[in-house]
């Protein structure tokens, strides 16, 4: 498998009133073409600020971050992002908001419309396309949120935490959902959550980060075969797993036991 | 339903006033005031009954030189907002003239304006832009501004470029804050173009109210008070239309569509 995304020596440095704060220092980390990988961490570990960096939103202070060998220094082309809110505007219906992805790009509505569609029906929205965003349930805008950013088939999808602000039945069916659409696209998924199980059961791979400041301490190849019903959950292999990551959170003293 | 009770609400204000005017009518009747002080209701009414066509061409006037104020105060205002939120320039040489504009008196800048233009439409037109302008560019300005950071990062990670940002995401973003502008400029736009009308010129309400004070005739100037106010509470009320029609998305106007499952 071929080098997607590489961070070497990554460090973010912020102004602050009291002096500079350090958010992200010497982070290295690789993604590899079509792999799922999470940035696991605890809150303030900087998972964001880097997720922002590989987006090409706001930059790093020193390192570097290249695709496939050439330096991110704005968004690059074919790729999709998922906020932790919905970020849907009410003005529009959710079809609409789902077609802005083609039309912030300057691409035409109309080839995308039937695209669109295909997306709603799959994530089970077909029937809300002409609604507006506040007739829907916090699950249904997320999933209206994912389909924008599938909308113009990216390469590359990065979500911020995606699942983050939904209550845990939505958040099992929304991972369930995106695992089997993991399944069906050679994608490079990148995957910020604070939640062990999701990253665990999402990933081919979890990179754990630490605060203090912000870094990569370790990655986790997840063997789990996929498909992966959400039963899987439950086997002694990926409860292994889960451990492992923990054992890891508690020597860093994040988790105490 | 909505309407209904908007309907209800206009029906309401209708009973207020009617019954207003009944009690002015009976206390000129109990107390008999000098006619040259209170005229009852009933003189003012037969007073604009009496020559419908005068007052009828002086409100034509007034109305035209009011829409043509406010217009152009949209159109401009919106502009100067744009250039505001566009460049840190724009927003610092625009703020400060529009303060210092703001700050004078527009009354005392009438009669320069009637040296500069003439007697003619375009001074009145010109002080109700002045009066009305400012509300429309510090409310769109805002509105511009309000947007959410992460509906401009989305933007940009779809690359889209500023005016796209502008046209999709900024301007329907202050849509709703454009509207509380032009319910103020409307009023604004009004007084502007009255205040036109006190300075120089032979048309307008402002005009008429003026001759007919000279004259002592108050039941006149009472009849152009009525006229006016007519005109400026359906300017108002036109503005609050388009607004429901522009922006049924907006949580202010909202309760027609039920609440949300959430």
């Amino acid at each position: 498998m071929g080098l997607c995304i590489e961070v070497t020596g990554g460090g973010k440095t912020y102004a602050s009133a009291r002096g500079p704060v350090t958010a992200l220092a010497d982070v290295g980390l690789e993604v590899r073409e079509g792999e799922f990988l999470s940035l696991l961490g605890p809150s303030g570990c900087g998972k964001s600020t880097l997720l922002r960096a590989i987006a090409g939103l706001d930059p790093l202070t020193s390192g570097s971050i290249t695709l496939r060998g050439a330096p991110i220094d704005r968004p690059p082309e074919r790729m999709g992002m998922v906020f932790q809110r919905d970020v849907l505007l009410d003005w529009r219906s959710i079809r609409d908001n789902v077609l802005l992805a083609a039309e912030f790009q300057g691409l035409p509505k109309r080839a995308h419309e039937a695209r669109a569609m295909a997306l709603l029906d799959r994530f089970g929205l077909g029937a809300f396309a002409n609604r507006h965003p506040w007739e829907l349930s916090g699950g249904m805008r997320q999933r209206a949120a994912i389909c924008r950013a599938l909308l113009c088939e990216p390469e590359i999808l990065l979500m911020d935490e995606p699942f983050g602000a939904l209550d845990a039945m939505t958040r099992d069916d929304l991972n369930l959902e995106l695992s089997r659409i993991q399944q069906d696209g050679a994608r490079t998924v990148v995957f910020v959550t604070h939640s062990i199980a999701e990253a665990v059961y999402l990933s081919d791979r979890v990179a754990v980060m630490s605060t203090g400041p912000g870094r990569v301490v370790e990655v986790f190849e997840i063997d789990l075969p996929r498909p992966r019903p959400l039963a899987i959950r439950e086997s002694p292999e990926f409860a292994r797993h889960v451990a492992a990551i923990r054992g890891l959170f508690s020597r860093l003293g994040i988790v105490k036991e | 339903m909505a309407e209904a009770s908007h309907a209800q609400g206009i029906g309401g204000t209708f009973a207020v006033l009617l019954a207003l005017l009944l009690a002015w009518e009976a206390a000129v009747w109990f107390f008999t005031p000098a006619p040259i002080l209170l005229p009852p209701p009933s003189a003012i009414l037969a007073e604009l009954w009496s020559s419908p066509r005068y007052f009828l061409r002086h409100a034509g006037f007034t109305l035209w030189t009011t829409l043509a104020g406010f217009g152009l105060s949209v159109v401009l205002g919106v502009a100067l907002a744009v250039a505001i939120v566009a460049s840190r320039w724009a927003d610092r040489v625009i703020t400060t003239i529009l303060v210092v504009m703001n700050s004078l008196p527009k009354v005392a800048l009438a009669p320069l304006f009637v040296i500069w233009m003439g007697t003619g439409a375009e001074p009145k037109i010109a002080i109700a832009v002045m009066l009305a302008i400012f509300s429309i560019v510090a409310d769109v300005a805002l509105g511009l501004r309000s947007v959410d950071p992460d509906a401009l990062a989305l933007a940009r990670v779809h690359r889209a470029t500023g005016w796209r940002i502008l046209w999709k995401v900024r301007f329907p973003n202050a849509l709703p804050a454009l509207f509380v502008g032009m319910k103020v400029a409307i009023s604004f736009a009004l007084v502007g173009a009255i205040v036109g009308e006190f300075v120089g010129g032979s048309a307008g309400l402002g005009h008429v109210i003026l001759i007919a004070q000279g004259q002592f005739d108050t039941v006149r100037v009472f009849a152009a008070l009525f006229v006016l106010g007519v005109i400026g509470t359906l300017l108002f009320y036109m503005v609050e239309a388009v607004e429901r029609l522009a922006l049924p998305w907006h949580v202010s106007q909202r309760s027609q569509h039920g609440s949300s499952p959430r």
